[in-house]
């Protein structure tokens, strides 16, 4: 790939953290997958929509309610307009990606019947795998799985040997968390669609790296969550296809999910309301909408190539050490090194770059069955963001050659 | 020895180190040398699993002691448990309910025994009381 201008220098310095030390060393922070860190720009909007327009939304008469109504729907229109929906209420707001699943999840225990048969991948994060086994649990649907090979690429042959016309739903990630594997949603997707089976995307690994055209893809549910891609916390958006949206039963009851409420009866609130049940995360939202707006400004193509120029130049500095195997070694992934070295606990490793200021993830990545099929108790996450530089990595391959001295 | 004894004793011992690598490499040194349990006992009724590593606890009653023994698949945190185990075996229930585990953060190990990591320790502790609670009743 073309050596991009790309610029750290000057992307760092809206990362107020990055300025911060740990344990006495700079921070290295490689833990993208798991949270990306906030650019001065999000943490304005969340400290001026509590400084200057804090007030509940959809429903006050006077002024404060009507800016923060305003701004929280401009927001959902950022969003839509990101992902490309259709239509701004194909948009649901949630409390980050496991929320969107479990939404989905729970409207499908009124569709699904027993008999039916639900496609996962193998390489599910718990939260794509486990509202699905109770669907199945509460319905009598059976869960099949989506074998992958050793490089960590679902095995497209098999994927469509289990297609049939019992098939209801297929849900898979669009990144592997633990692998960094991107897979062929669109393919996926298409050939679901051949037997009619509804596919829901979790798009939480991807959404940091890949602006994904949910019209294109024609994907029915695909979801994030803010905090992956510079947003804040305990906010995400669940997008569905308008049809599945209607068709889908509400998940929880409330105040703003409804039209009008009797004892008799109640009849619901129009989408996307009707799945926005209670005061919203109206902060998280609008922060949300910044976040974009500044990745969106920065531009994804060029996070895209920075990115696969430092995924490139970290994979072969680390191979450059003995023993050091890589999980997930897909010509298509994205900034993300899961990795062992033999004889040694992943733990131990993480717990000593910790001491040197290197903040990596350690563990199964709730992902277990990914674990189970390597027979590893965890692997060490390496996750690399447009923010992170070279010399960040070679502190790394440092810091784990050290790491190595010391255990072995 | 009593249990605040052997404590002061490991914390006069990890003075003498001058930062944190030394003190790891003492640690990984533990971990290494310590045949801590009896593989018959290393069973799934007896493991501890935290989210990064497994923990093994054994207990029996000895007289009127209870000895202990564990593993770790991690050798740092089977550094730690050598020194737990270092404290808290060979001594009476009523001892153990009564003791703590303040110490380790007198020699500059307490992140691994921090209740938010998940590696099993912190709940390695609670199973070390919970079996000095059993055998206490047991000794009543």
């Amino acid at each position: 790939m073309e050596k991009t201008t790309f610029d750290p220098k000057t992307i760092r310095k809206d990362f107020p953290i990055l300025k911060r030390e740990v344990n006495g060393k700079p921070l290295v922070y490689f833990d993208n997958a798991a949270t990306s860190q906030t650019p001065q720009q999000v943490i304005d909007a969340i400290v001026d929509y509590y400084s200057n327009y804090n007030a509940n939304i959809h429903r006050g008469v006077h002024a404060l309610s009507q800016e923060a109504t305003d701004r929280y729907e401009q927001a959902r229109i950022k969003i839509q307009k990101h992902f490309n929906a259709a239509a701004s209420h194909e948009i649901i707001f949630t409390s980050g990606t496991t929320h969107g699943i479990n939404l989905v999840a729970n409207g499908f225990s009124s569709i699904v019947k027993a008999g039916d048969e639900l496609l996962v991948s193998a390489m599910e994060h718990h939260s794509n795998i486990v509202p699905w086994q109770m669907l199945c649990e509460r319905t009598g649907a059976v869960l099949k799985v989506i074998p992958m090979n050793q490089d960590g690429e679902l095995l497209l042959g098999e994927y469509r040997k289990l297609l049939s016309d019992r098939t209801k739903l297929v849900f898979c990630n669009h990144v592997s968390n633990a692998l960094g594997t991107v897979n062929p949603i669109k393919t996926i997707i298409d050939e679901a669609h051949k037997v009619g089976a509804a596919v829901l995307i979790d798009g939480a690994q991807a959404a940091p790296h890949i602006k994904a055209d949910v019209q294109a893809l024609e994907v029915d549910f695909y979801t994030v969550s803010a905090h992956k891609m510079c947003g804040p916390t305990g906010v995400g958006m669940l997008y569905g296809k308008e049809e599945w949206l209607n068709i889908l039963p509400p998940y929880q009851g409330g105040g703003e999910m409804i039209a009008e409420v009797t004892f008799e009866k109640t009849t619901y609130a129009e989408l996307p309301h009707k799945f926005e049940a209670g005061t919203p995360n109206i902060c998280g939202g609008i922060a949300f909408g910044a976040a974009l707006d500044y990745m969106n400004a920065i531009g994804f193509d060029g996070i895209a190539a920075y990115e696969h120029e430092l995924l490139i130049y970290a994979t072969e500095r680390l191979l450059t050490i003995e023993g050091l195997r890589i999980y997930g070694t897909s010509e298509n992934k994205t900034s993300v090194i899961s990795f062992n070295i033999e004889g040694i606990h992943p733990y131990d490793i993480g717990s000593i770059l910790d001491k040197l200021g290197i903040a990596v993830r350690t563990g199964h990545h709730c992902a277990q069955p990914i674990m189970d099929f390597y027979k590893i108790p965890g692997t060490v996450r390496a996750s690399f963001s447009f923010y992170n530089t070279k010399a960040e990595i070679d502190a790394l391959v440092e810091g784990v050659k050290r790491a190595k001295a010391m255990l072995i | 020895m009593g249990i605040k004894e052997i404590q002061e004793e490991i914390v006069d011992e990890f003075e003498m180190f001058e930062d944190w690598m030394q003190r790891y490499e003492y640690m990984i040194e533990l971990g290494k040398s310590l045949p801590l349990i009896d593989a018959q006992y290393k069973t799934d009724d007896n493991i501890i699993k935290g989210c990064q590593s497994k923990v093994w606890v054994h207990a029996e009653l000895v007289g009127d002691k209870l000895v202990f023994t564990a593993d770790s698949d991690a050798i740092i945190t089977k550094g730690i448990i050598a020194i737990l185990i270092r404290t808290f075996s060979n001594q009476k229930p009523q001892d153990i309910i009564d003791s703590d585990t303040d110490f380790i953060d007198e020699i500059g190990l307490k992140e691994h025994l921090s209740p938010t990591r998940a590696n099993g320790l912190v709940s390695m502790v609670k199973q070390l009381k919970m079996y000095a609670i059993a055998y206490q009743t047991q000794l009543n």
